[in-house]
């Protein structure tokens, strides 16, 4: 049995040592004029709809700005992101922007591109340091107002008592702790309104699809699901079908993100309301760039532009939508 | 071996008690839309593509082998099937999509084959390659995108009914096909024994190579029906997600239902068992609120605990009623 044990572990320890090692990333180099801006970007990957709509918006923004762009896909690796912020430092790039990978371990290279006096700008996510001089500015969403502008529709349109079940997102990623914390701290106003379950849907149509399966099972009234992006209502949309019910008016649906796919659900009615997690900023980073490289002060924070949609704005929206 | 199957036929009973108490809800079955529905009847849809990979598992495991590339090879079958379909409704662009992932499952099969057979890699490392690579075909394929489609006939495969859901009847067909070809007939028995020492099957006439080649090449197929569940179910392909992880799902199956890994024997009772028992666990999570915080370690301890009770040792120290002396 020990055998079978030691087996399966080193089984696992290699799957977990090679699954994400495929391929690598690293800077293009194309070489800079004295005059324009030169940015160096680190993408984490391309491993969404949503991250894909985010480089593109990056690499049209900085033409439309005129900034010269050196742009690199680490494929969700921290080291590669690590190199390629060390090339853009030998290149003698103006400005450095990246989404990290994880939050930490950025110390050490972040020094260096501040010992080569090149700022710094972090998008999309945060890093875990506690100096806080090693970067500029950071770009992205706020997460924990994602999750209290959902918290305030639900509060402004529940009427008696409202049992909603919660599809979290991956366990312990910053996204799914944000969002639950703000929902909860909204709906608290509202004693009525009680999230009676709340399971990991890993941020999947699967797993979406079979946690609220299950809650349609186990749970005897549901009045709303809060899902905490998009894809995972686009499977509790499929259960709540096959249960005989209609999405969107037996129960009502609150996701996150406001990817195509959700946004074309919200349009036939199927979801209620969705809040934007927007992955186009481009426009501001490049903004912010220009601020940097010349030297003037800028906000330490800087939050996404970002709405909400109804039923109705999103079939206004969804002609012109990018992602 | 009726008493092997007896200890994953109580802990699979032992689980629906347990849900059977905190929810009495979840044995309600009743017919909705001409079909049944309740939560034994999720279990069932859910657990057939992790019953169809660990059948494939199963065949492979009891030649001492492993096939870790069943998760990438369903990923692939669902991605090639929704770019086929793309936007069309067609029930034969439906099937036709199907046919090209499978026989392109069947390709992947003989690669592995290849590598195992062929060149002699051990299976670990030969099925790591196509593990890792797949992955990255089916991102390909995809362009990186998931794929939502529109097709009432494809949705069929993983989400649809004949009074009980096709997927598990699929699976069932296939476990069927599977007991009577390979128990009926001397393939199981030539399996086996290729388990045990492929060198001495060769010497004693039995196509050893050959036999290893059917069975990726078996595993592989199994992975892509079991892909087009897992992506028919939700309509779309998701190749990052799709099939994450369920070649360990199977492998557990394998080893719960008492199939050795050092392989020459093998039962096929034992591993529907298994597929059944990880399944009913994972629904049982959703359905009685673990915290998903603390979930994977519920789903270990009671891993452990049906791995325990089916160690001889414990066994052994279970029968006497002697207190477990600790090492």
């Amino acid at each position: 049995m020990l055998k079978k044990i030691t087996t399966a572990a080193s089984v696992i320890a290699l799957c977990a040592l090679t699954a994400c090692g495929s391929g690598s990333g690293g800077g293009t180099d194309t070489g800079s004029s004295g005059d324009t801006i030169t940015m160096g970007f680190a993408q984490v990957g391309a491993e969404s709809g949503w991250r894909t709509a985010n480089t593109k918006s990056i690499q049209d923004e900085a033409k439309a700005a005129g900034i010269d762009l050196k742009f690199s896909d680490a494929q969700q690796k921290q080291e590669n992101q690590i190199k390629a912020i060390r090339s853009y430092i030998q290149q003698k790039v103006k400005v450095i922007a990246f989404s990290p990978v994880v939050e930490t371990g950025w110390d050490t290279v972040l020094l260096e591109a501040k010992r080569a006096n090149i700022p710094v700008i972090l998008t999309d996510r945060a890093i875990d340091s506690d100096d806080t001089s090693l970067y500029k500015t950071f770009l992205g969403s706020d997460f924990v107002e994602e999750g209290r502008k959902a918290g305030d529709w639900m509060v402004a349109n529940a009427s008696g008592p409202t049992n909603v079940v919660e599809l979290q997102g991956t366990t312990g990623a910053a996204p799914a702790i944000d969002r639950k914390k703000g929902f909860e701290e909204k709906i608290a106003a509202k004693p009525e309104i009680k999230v009676v379950a709340s399971q990991t849907g890993d941020f999947t149509r699967s797993g979406g699809k079979q946690v609220m399966e299950a809650f349609l099972k186990s749970q005897p009234k549901i009045d709303v699901v809060y899902a905490h992006n998009d894809d995972m209502g686009l499977g509790a949309i499929e259960a709540i079908k096959a249960a005989g019910k209609v999405p969107g008016k037996d129960i009502k649906i609150i996701t996150v993100d406001a990817v195509k796919d959700g946004m074309a659900a919200l349009a036939n009615g199927e979801i209620n309301f969705i809040v934007e997690c927007n992955p186009l900023l481009g426009k501001q980073l490049m903004e912010l760039a220009k601020k940097v490289v010349k030297g003037e002060e800028v906000p330490a924070r800087v939050v996404t532009v970002e709405g909400t949609f109804t039923q109705e704005q999103a079939k206004a929206a969804l002609p012109t939508r990018q992602y | 071996m009726k008493n092997r199957l007896l200890w994953p036929l109580l802990a699979l009973a032992a689980l629906l008690l347990l849900n059977l108490v905190v929810t009495p809800s979840f044995f309600e079955m009743r017919i909705q839309d001409g079909h049944l529905y309740g939560g034994l009847v999720d279990v069932l849809k859910n657990g057939a593509p992790t019953l169809l990979i660990a059948l494939g598992m199963t065949l492979v495991i009891a030649t001492r082998g492993i096939d870790l590339s069943v998760g990438a090879v369903a990923a692939i079958a669902g991605a090639v099937t929704c770019v086929h379909i793309g936007t069309s409704g067609d029930v034969g662009t439906a099937f036709v999509g199907m046919a090209i992932a499978l026989v392109l499952c069947a390709l992947l099969g003989l690669w592995n084959g290849f590598l195992v057979a062929g060149l002699g890699i051990q299976p670990i490392i030969a099925t790591l390659v196509l593990m890792t690579a797949g992955r990255g075909v089916a991102m390909l394929v995809t362009e990186g995108q998931i794929i939502t489609v529109n097709n009432d006939a494809y949705r069929q495969v993983g989400a649809g009914f004949l009074v009980l859901p096709i997927s598990i009847l699929i699976a069932l067909a296939v476990l069927g096909l599977v007991a009577l070809t390979t128990r009926k007939t001397a393939l199981g028995m030539l399996i086996e024994s290729v388990g045990v020492n492929p060198e001495a099957s060769r010497l004693a006439g039995v196509r050893a190579k050959t036999i290893i080649w059917t069975v990726y090449v078996f595993a592989a197929v199994c992975a892509g029906i079991a892909g087009l569940m897992i992506s028919s179910n939700v309509s779309a392909a998701d190749a990052n997600n799709a099939g994450l992880w369920i070649e360990m799902d199977a492998i557990l199956a394998v080893v719960i239902g008492g199939t050795s890994l050092a392989g020459g024997r093998y039962s096929l009772t034992g591993t529907l068992l298994g597929a059944l028992i990880i399944q009913t666990l994972t629904t049982t999570v959703y359905t009685i609120g673990v915290a998903p915080e603390v979930t994977l370690v519920f789903k270990a301890v009671v891993v452990i605990a049906v791995c325990l009770v089916q160690a001889p040792k414990a066994r052994a120290a279970l029968s006497f009623r002697k207190v477990a002396v600790s090492s």
